[in-house]
């Protein structure tokens, strides 16, 4: 069969490219295993030492664990609000409603230093700086235009003549949203729930304004890390996310096909 | 009435979420022009003290170029992905659809610190070029522009390529077959007929990308080693070191003007509700 120039240049380049996506970021799994105090390739032999102190040091422990409830409060709050928000706006439909969808969505568009200073200053006045409440509201606030974009989605394709059925048979409009639009809403619900975690789980510049000493995170840490002094235990770190996500993504992947 | 409170329940949802965000976040974010007016003192002297400022200046140009051509080069990879994927369909897609997913879910901190450990003065690249003797002192591939760049086009890849999918998905492969019926080669049917359907997609991730790379703080704080000071890097800079929270403010309200109008002026020609409000 005859292959043409053409067809080879898009294959390869996107094979390219696809090795330039992904490759760097394996370059943190042979770091991780280093036997030398610095960031290197391993010289004489793989050592587990960075991976050691990572599972001993509390501050990286302390950091990670408050990184995953600060992560799940988070995306319980953005989940409730995000999804009534959704589901209010969807039944409304009207120019109002469209006003509202794009008021909640300017957290994807403002500059993240922007909004961590308009939180900082904020938060001072609230007595909410260098709290877990103060990290949580910011990061609920993040989050919400992912939930609510996701939500949204999901609505799109449910029958508006279902919760009219569900009306007109004498449900109330609560009854209706809970029988008849949440159901149709699930997977945007879940989707916007993993979103939602993974928004505050990553955040970085919004903490680095709102906290001082007293609230330490995971990406934090890191970027302390980074900062001072280049130290294996990062790249140990980054490899144990990477594999989660690599996880993660395959359950995904599997449960869909 | 049973309408008009059917009409106030539905409100009852859609007000717990939209109050906070308007208490809590635009408020805040409005709070910020506030400062940028009146501190040390009322009036529009930050601005002034701004625009006679050659280090604004610079970081301002900085800033439009590098958001400039990490957009052009986020264009470029991502369509030939997103074309390959969308036209070829093989035994592969599936995967290569994951692995363009995939670093999406990784944090821009630990993409960034990958870049580091590859492009830093003893860093792998470098190790890598004086091992094999092809060069005798390390390139310097970060903390500049170039190290920026490179990372800033890794970061936004993906947000440049999905919009592109989406788009290409829809695309009916009858057009192309039948220029090609007709005698079109395939380059010239791709270039005639089936690139103009993929505008609306090249268009939405253009804009994605650059909106997003205007703002962008890690990744060129983290390679441009304050060497390649971005406004918003600036901005903490004015504000943590200088504690010059007049000027840093001056600076965000000009960073957020610049980044409507961008939206006001894309809006002419990509469908921001599409692009934004409606993405999957």
């Amino acid at each position: 069969m005859h292959v043409s120039a053409f067809k080879i240049f898009f294959q390869t380049g996107a094979w390219l490219v696809i090795a330039f996506l992904v490759l760097p970021i394996l370059v943190v799994l042979p770091i991780s295993f280093t036997d030398t105090s610095y960031i290197g390739l391993p010289k004489e032999g793989l050592s587990l030492q960075h991976y050691a102190n990572y599972f001993t040091d509390p501050d990286w422990l302390n950091a990670t664990w408050t990184s995953v409830w600060v992560g799940l409060v988070v995306a319980t709050c953005a989940s409730v609000l995000g999804t009534a928000f959704a589901i209010g706006c969807w039944f409304l439909s009207d120019r109002a409603a469209m006003v509202a969808r794009w008021i909640l969505i300017t957290p994807i568009l403002v500059p993240p230093v922007v909004q961590s200073l308009g939180f900082y200053r904020f938060w001072v006045k609230l007595g909410l700086i260098d709290t877990h409440v103060g990290v949580i509201l910011a990061h609920t606030l993040l989050a919400l235009p992912y939930v609510s974009i996701s939500v949204f989605a999901a609505l799109s394709n449910l029958d508006r003549n279902l919760p009219r059925a569900a009306r007109s048979l004498g449900a109330s409009v609560m009854q209706t949203v809970w029988a008849v639009v949440v159901p149709a809403a699930r997977p945007g619900i879940a989707t916007g729930f993993i979103f939602a975690f993974i928004v505050s789980f990553d955040e970085i510049v919004g903490v680095l304004f709102i906290t001082v000493r007293n609230v330490q995170t995971l990406p934090k840490m890191i970027w302390e890390g980074i900062q001072d002094n280049i130290d294996p235990t990062i790249a140990a770190v980054a490899t144990l996310l990477i594999v989660l996500t690599l996880i993660a993504t395959a359950i995904g992947v599997l449960r869909r096909t | 009435m049973p309408r008009v409170n059917e009409k106030v329940s539905y409100w009852m949802l859609v007000l717990p979420a939209l109050a906070i965000m308007v208490c809590f976040y635009i408020l805040p974010v409005l709070g910020i022009w506030e400062i940028a007016f009146t501190e040390p003192e009322t009036g529009v002297g930050n601005f002034v003290k701004m625009a006679g400022s050659n280090a604004v200046k610079t970081s301002f140009v900085i800033t439009f170029r590098v958001a400039a051509i990490t957009t052009v080069g986020c264009l470029i990879l991502g369509y030939i992905v997103a074309y390959a994927i969308s036209n070829f369909a093989t035994r592969l897609t599936p995967l290569m659809v994951a692995l363009v997913i995939l670093p999406f879910w990784v944090s821009v901190l630990i993409r960034s610190f990958s870049w580091i450990v590859l492009l830093g003065r003893s860093g792998l690249v470098n190790d890598a070029l004086m091992h094999a003797e092809l060069i005798e002192r390390p390139l310097r591939l970060m903390h500049n522009e170039l190290g920026v760049l490179i990372a800033m086009i890794h970061v936004m890849l993906p947000f440049a390529v999905l919009p592109m999918l989406t788009n290409m998905r829809g695309i009916s492969g009858v057009y192309v077959q039948a220029a090609r019926s007709l005698g079109a080669s395939e380059w010239t049917s791709f270039r005639q007929v089936y690139f103009p359907q993929t505008m609306p997609g090249v268009l939405s991730g253009a804009l994605l990308v650059f909106v997003l790379s205007l703002g962008f703080f890690v990744t060129p704080a983290l390679l441009g080693g304050g060497r390649v000071l971005m406004i918003s890097e600036y901005i903490t800079y004015q504000i943590q070191e200088f504690l010059n929270w007049g000027l840093g403010s001056a600076l965000s309200v000009v960073l957020l003007v610049a980044t409507a109008l961008v939206l006001l002026i894309a809006a002419r020609f990509v469908n921001l509700r599409a692009t934004l409000l409606e993405r999957k």
